[in-house]
């Protein structure tokens, strides 16, 4: 079995806003093996980027991390003075962005862009940063590379910006590259372009990947292990095939019963009733009680805690506990 | 796949076998620009005579080289004024230090407002206080009122001439920087919030890095107008100080100092070559550089194209 090579253990990240704290991330555990693709599922606002973003410390105010750890390699990177956090960023850990069009600086040239990572991580000279920068822009599948190298990020379309994006976050060949919906602004058939560029990626470099996501498709597609968030926890955690085989969490069973499937013809997609609870006044009971055609009166006064059950899946839910039943 | 690949690349449209730079899109704009390639010319020729022109002349600065106060002549193209030194000569050399104070002083204010205006924008809080609140008393002062003070301070313990003309480029660079500072402070509060900034921070950037190489370049269309204008804004300053005599005081020659020479009546209504053809210089730089600047306004400004 391969090592963990990120561990998340309690990680909670509030943000101070006028309104009161949100526990943005709430006492969330979970771990990223070597050469794994991790998805992180939920919807928006369930702390799914702030976790990523807790990973790579730029959390920025009113928010903080406030408690537990992050081990990346057995050491805690929120203990870390800044200039080996910066050493971490962009060379062990790297990171695309939701946005291709304006994820690139628009005043200089894509090759500078590569080429500054190599330069700072691995000390290359420029002339080897150039060569490598073209080899980098090959490996994503752009051609004319030289072109693209000498060219302005205003030229190229978003599909090739997410992947010079790609091409930047591979410079320094990462061990972990986490994708915050990497897809969400592209058309469908770059999606699959990207993805596909994402597994070979994967398959060539053993680069483990954390791909945030809401899309269940994109999922299936290409996760290992899934991770289900709600309202700033962990609800559900499972290897991919025994997660869409066998959903736990109501939650996670609504969000698989809410995707269109392809040649069958339904009036009306299912929704999940209601809407997430407002972040600032969660109690302590299961934040999705109120949404939940199991609801139990122990969900309205106890939150469940995350359990294991067999096939590596975790689930945090009174269903499957003894003391729920009651 | 390569096919996929190949449809992406022609969507964006890039049929030129060299892709044009941003620079190159504006330097187009602005050469459609009739009024403001007039004031480039009109800048280029300036410099030609004043940097150029004294090697033609020959007549040297020290000595008297005709007949005092003696009007415009084959000889003396523009006169000559009551020391009988050659009015041509005087004002190409006079041009240098002008063209040269507004430059160095331009560059000053540069250096000192993008830096601050910069830091200011990407530390914010108490930096951003102090940075900010200084520029403010900056300009709450009135410059004229502290120049002269400055002035009488300088003429008071003596700085040599030459010397002086240094001091009076860094003290008007120093005055002009806050309008600067906070005009670039503006532009990177909202450029810091970008994606590529994020973008940059993930690659592990360090800030001095982030600010210098990823910011203010995206500040410098709104850089090189401010300075341009302010090089205008240096030399109409100089001329002014060196008219009351407290900017650059003769025998070193200053467009300002020369006009300055004319301030009696009998002077200014029976020797008009004292004074006109420094004033019409004055004039003239100080427009072209305007037309330039607005010009440039028009062409770096992304909102402005049509």
């Amino acid at each position: 079995m391969a090592n963990n090579l990120v561990e998340f253990r309690n990680l909670r990240t509030n943000f101070y806003t006028s309104g009161g704290v949100v526990k943005a991330v709430n006492d969330v555990s979970f771990a990223i093996k070597e050469g794994e693709t991790l998805c992180v599922v939920g919807e928006s606002g369930c702390g799914k980027s702030v976790t990523a973003m807790s990973l790579m410390r730029l959390v920025s105010p009113p928010g903080k991390t406030e408690g537990g750890q992050i081990l990346y390699n057995g050491e805690d990177l929120l203990t870390l003075k800044e200039r080996q956090m910066r050493h971490i960023r962009g060379n062990e850990i790297a990171m695309i962005f939701q946005e291709p069009m304006t994820s690139l600086n628009p005043v200089f040239k894509i090759g500078q862009q590569i080429s500054e990572p190599l330069i700072i991580h691995k000390g290359m000279t420029k002339k080897e940063a150039k060569k490598r920068s073209i080899e980098l822009i090959e490996l994503v599948g752009i051609p004319r590379a030289a072109q693209i190298f000498d060219s302005y990020p205003h030229e190229l379309s978003g599909g090739m910006r997410q992947r010079i994006m790609i091409a930047i976050a591979l410079s320094c060949d990462p061990k972990l590259l986490i994708a915050d919906e990497p897809t969400t602004a592209l058309d469908v058939t770059i999606q699959a372009q990207i993805l596909d560029l994402m597994r070979n990626i994967k398959s060539e470099f053993k680069t483990a990947i954390m791909l945030i996501t809401h899309d269940l498709g994109v999922v299936a597609e290409m996760a290992d292990h899934v991770v289900v968030m709600y309202a700033g926890k962990v609800i559900e955690e499972a290897p991919v095939h025994e997660l869409f085989r066998n959903p736990k969490h109501p939650y996670t069973q609504g969000l698989l019963r809410a995707k269109p499937i392809i040649n069958q013809r339904q009036s009306r997609l299912y929704t999940i009733p209601g809407q997430v609870p407002n972040p600032v006044s969660l109690g302590n009971n299961c934040y999705f009680n109120d949404r939940c055609e199991h609801c139990m009166s122990i969900c309205v006064d106890k939150q469940p805690p995350l359990n294991t059950y067999e096939n590596r899946h975790k689930a945090a839910c009174w269903l499957y506990e003894k003391g729920g039943e009651a | 796949m390569a096919q996929a690949v190949d449809t992406t690349s022609t969507n964006a449209e890039m049929p030129k076998t060299k892709p044009a730079s941003p620079w190159t899109l504006a330097f187009r704009q602005l050469r459609r620009n009739k009024i403001a390639m007039s004031g480039l010319i009109v800048i280029i020729m300036m410099f030609l005579i004043c940097f150029v022109g004294p090697f033609l002349s020959p007549y040297s600065l020290e000595t008297m080289s005709g007949p005092s106060n003696k009007g415009p002549s084959a000889s003396h193209w523009l006169g000559t004024d009551k020391l009988g030194r050659d009015i041509l000569l005087r004002v190409m050399l006079a041009g240098r230090i002008s063209l040269l104070v507004g430059l160095v002083a331009m560059m000053v204010s540069v250096a000192i407002g993008s830096t601050l205006g910069a830091l200011a924008g990407y530390y914010r809080g108490w930096v951003d206080t102090i940075i900010m609140r200084f520029a403010d008393i900056m300009l709450s002062i009135p410059a004229l009122p502290l120049l002269i003070i400055l002035g009488a301070v300088l003429s008071d313990i003596q700085v040599p001439p030459d010397q002086r003309i240094y001091l009076v480029m860094f003290l008007l660079g120093f005055m002009s920087w806050p309008g600067l500072a906070r005009l670039v402070r503006g532009q990177i509060l909202t450029l810091r919030e970008q994606e590529f900034m994020q973008a940059a921070e993930v690659l592990g950037l360090r800030d001095k890095r982030k600010i210098f190489r990823h910011l203010i370049p995206n500040t410098i269309p709104i850089i090189i107008v401010v300075a341009t204008l302010s090089v205008a804004g240096a030399i109409l300053m100089e001329s002014v100080l060196s008219y009351l005599g407290i900017g650059v005081v003769p025998p070193t020659p200053s467009w300002g100092n020369m006009i300055s020479a004319a301030n009696n009546l009998i002077d200014f209504k029976k020797r008009p070559w004292l004074w006109i053809p420094p004033g019409v210089c004055i004039f003239m730089t100080v427009i072209a550089i305007n037309v330039i600047g607005d010009g440039l306004r028009d062409a770096l400004d992304p909102k402005m194209k049509k």
